[in-house]
């Protein structure tokens, strides 16, 4: 059975291109990039080479790019720096949305004697910077703000967001593991200390990561080693998949039409059928301001563990909100946040596109999915008594 | 990745006896759409007084529909009282095991049971001097109590960790609080106005066991008293507490505050090195 791959907010296939530009890099050129010798060098080069890759995709300068191991690194890195080089600033803002590689952190300092403001959303994952603003305070050492968001791909006003805070003194940084390679980012034409990319969210594999910094930012490792990456993060660095990355930089700036066109096209191509194919469903978040490849769809009156399953037996990969499926016994967090009912949050579906899919897989889902919520709702002591209220 | 097994995954593909049984000899409805559960079931009986028919809905993740279907397959051809001691573990134990997070899947499908026979029998809950608190997960009042007394549960998180009440649509947080507030007060010792300092030693030895100690355990810390001159407890902080930023105020804020509560109201904890 082939698979359709619709969970890509998960995580992404690597693109031949950059397996290809990977495989040397186990084979032949394991040398260490700081051995003195050529065959350890030559690797250093080409991670030279990938770090002005990675800093050409979102308009920064090589010197401010920091390898780390993923996101989550990048983030508890940025925002553990930031407490640091303050000593004095015990307050953090943060929003109610964010991934747990920042939410969890926060919910870690408080019991560390931090204060933590999270910042609500409206109904649509929208988040208003009339609360950022009252939020700030003399003792905030950081805001972290998420750029896009991985459930509902809602995107936050971030380059503002880093605006207000930098008005202040604050620093600024955002989560930006969805966002980078979807949607046109320049450092140059903002004020954000710190952002956090993913690897394996972009076509390259897990296991690495980038936390950029803005030059002339204080900053403290959150890794002590080596020398490796300016005495930023110790640790050898992980030269294939770094190489790697920066191949999937380079595609990700040759693809972001194609990710804002084509992509897009399909994502509101599923989106608009399903919705009109599958009465009582409806969109999580702001349709407006919305990453290219993400629709977060609730199915009333069934479970969205249930709905995976049955999706899974067709081979169809997506993602859910629901209790059942995140192992805890309340719906998503996001969700909860923008006031979804229960009733719709426990019934939701992310489906996240990438530019490997295509026009007949999507053909393929909208004419499987009618059925798989049918059936469930057959088997569900909500649904005829909902249709005989209506 | 779902660890259901074969025997779980083909109740669910193939659900057996969905639907709802016209003019039933028994039904019952439980759990509820905000919990993310919730289950109908219908059966009807034959001459023998045996269940010839049972026949589930249900709104749930699929080893919910899995139970539901189990359970009818289960109780087919049972008198009722063959069918009241069928128990969740019996649903779980013909599924072939369920995922620990899971188990209270069965337990809707017991619940139903109960209910629907009471149903046809027209009788009232056995348990009527017990009041479900939390509709999602049919927790009781008489649970919770029981759960807090024993565990020394001080908050509603706790009951929910404990008990899973509380820990679905979240409409039951007053009500368990308030249990929290009924028993913090039963448990309250009468304090005579004047202790004699053995007696005054020994109460606070009491409450730190009762009262703080398994809190502060259950986060890996702990304390001990070093010495009591008049109102003032000197302490050391032991285990986590001794690294914790914040041992000061949870020292102020829940050590005293529990000393005063129970002890006397002058009492100052305070931390010393030792």
């Amino acid at each position: 059975m082939s698979v359709i791959y619709l969970d890509n907010n998960a995580t992404t296939q690597v693109a031949e291109e950059v397996l290809e530009a990977m495989l040397p890099y186990f084979r032949e050129f394991y040398g260490n990039p700081s051995s003195m010798h050529t065959f350890g060098g030559q690797v250093g080069q080409k991670i030279r080479a990938a770090r002005e890759q990675v800093a050409a995709l979102i308009g920064a300068l090589p010197e401010e790019i920091i390898f780390t191991s993923c996101g989550t690194e990048s983030d508890n890195s940025a925002i553990r720096s930031a407490l640091t080089t303050q000593p004095d600033k015990k307050h953090i803002v943060t929003s109610r949305v964010e991934h747990p590689a920042v939410r969890a952190l926060c919910a870690h300092l408080a019991t560390q004697g931090y204060r933590i403001t999270e910042l609500p959303v409206d109904k649509n994952g929208i988040l208003d910077l009339e609360n950022l603003e009252k939020s700030m305070t003399p003792d905030t050492a950081v805001v972290s703000l998420m750029w896009g968001n991985n459930e509902t791909g809602v995107i936050f006003p971030v380059e503002e967001a880093a605006a207000m805070a930098h008005d202040r003194g604050i620093l600024f940084h955002t989560d930006a593991v969805q966002t980078v390679g979807k949607i046109h980012i320049n450092m140059k034409n903002n004020v954000i200390d710190m952002l956090s990319i993913s690897g394996h969210k972009l076509h390259a594999p897990k296991g690495i990561g980038v936390l950029y910094i803005r030059r002339g930012t204080k900053y403290v490792p959150f890794l002590i080693g080596g020398h490796q990456e300016k005495e930023r993060r110790g640790g050898t660095e992980n030269a294939p998949s770094i190489i790697g990355l920066g191949k999937a930089c380079e595609l990700a700036a040759k693809n972001m039409e194609k990710e804002n066109t084509y992509v897009k096209k399909l994502r509101d191509k599923l989106e608009a059928e399903l919705l009109k194919r599958i009465p009582q469903s409806r969109v999580n978040g702001d349709t407006n301001d919305r990453l290219p490849n993400t629709t977060n769809i609730s199915f009333e009156y069934v479970e969205g563990e249930a709905i995976l399953l049955l999706m899974n037996e067709l081979g169809i990969c997506a993602s859910s909100g629901s209790a059942c499926t995140s192992g805890s016994l309340q719906p998503s967090h996001v969700l909860r946040a923008m006031g979804v009912p229960f009733t719709m949050a426990h019934g939701s579906v992310r489906f996240s596109l990438s530019i490997y899919n295509t026009d007949k897989e999507i053909d393929f889902v909208i004419d499987k999915m009618p059925a798989i919520i049918e059936r469930l709702r057959g088997m569900s002591p909500f649904w005829n008594q909902s249709c005989t209220n209506q | 990745m779902w660890e259901y097994t074969d025997k779980v995954k083909d109740h669910f593909l193939h659900p057996r006896n969905v639907g709802e049984i016209e003019n039933p000899d028994g039904v019952a409805e439980v759990g509820s759409l905000a919990c993310g559960d919730a289950l109908k079931l219908t059966f009807r009986l034959d001459e023998n007084k045996r269940i010839k028919e049972a026949k589930f809905k249900t709104f749930g993740c699929a080893s919910a529909i899995a139970s539901s279907s189990a359970l009818t397959e289960i109780i087919k051809g049972m008198t009722l009282d063959e069918a009241l001691k069928v128990t969740n573990r019996d649903i779980a134990k013909y599924l072939g095991g369920l995922p620990a997070e899971k188990m209270h899947c069965s337990v809707l499908g017991k619940q139903a049971l109960e209910k629907a026979i009471e149903n046809y029998r027209g009788l009232p809950s056995a348990k009527t001097d017990e009041k479900i608190v939390c509709e999602c997960f049919g927790v009781t009042d008489k649970e919770i109590e029981k759960a807090i007394r024993e565990n020394n549960l001080t908050t509603v998180e706790e009951v929910t960790n404990y008990t899973k009440a509380g820990g679905g649509c979240g409409s039951c947080h007053e009500e368990i609080q308030a249990i929290i507030e009924k028993i913090k007060k039963e448990a309250k010792p009468d304090v005579k106005p004047k202790m004699t300092n053995l007696q005054k030693i020994q109460l606070i030895q009491e409450t730190i066991e009762r009262e703080i100690r398994p809190s502060l355990k259950h986060d890996g810390g702990d304390i001990e008293i070093i010495d009591i001159i008049g109102n003032r407890v000197m302490v050391a902080t032991r285990g986590a507490c001794a690294t914790c930023k914040a041992s000061n105020i949870t020292l102020k804020n829940f050590v005293e505050l529990k000393l005063r509560e129970f002890v006397a109201p002058d009492l100052v904890v305070e931390e010393v090195e030792q």
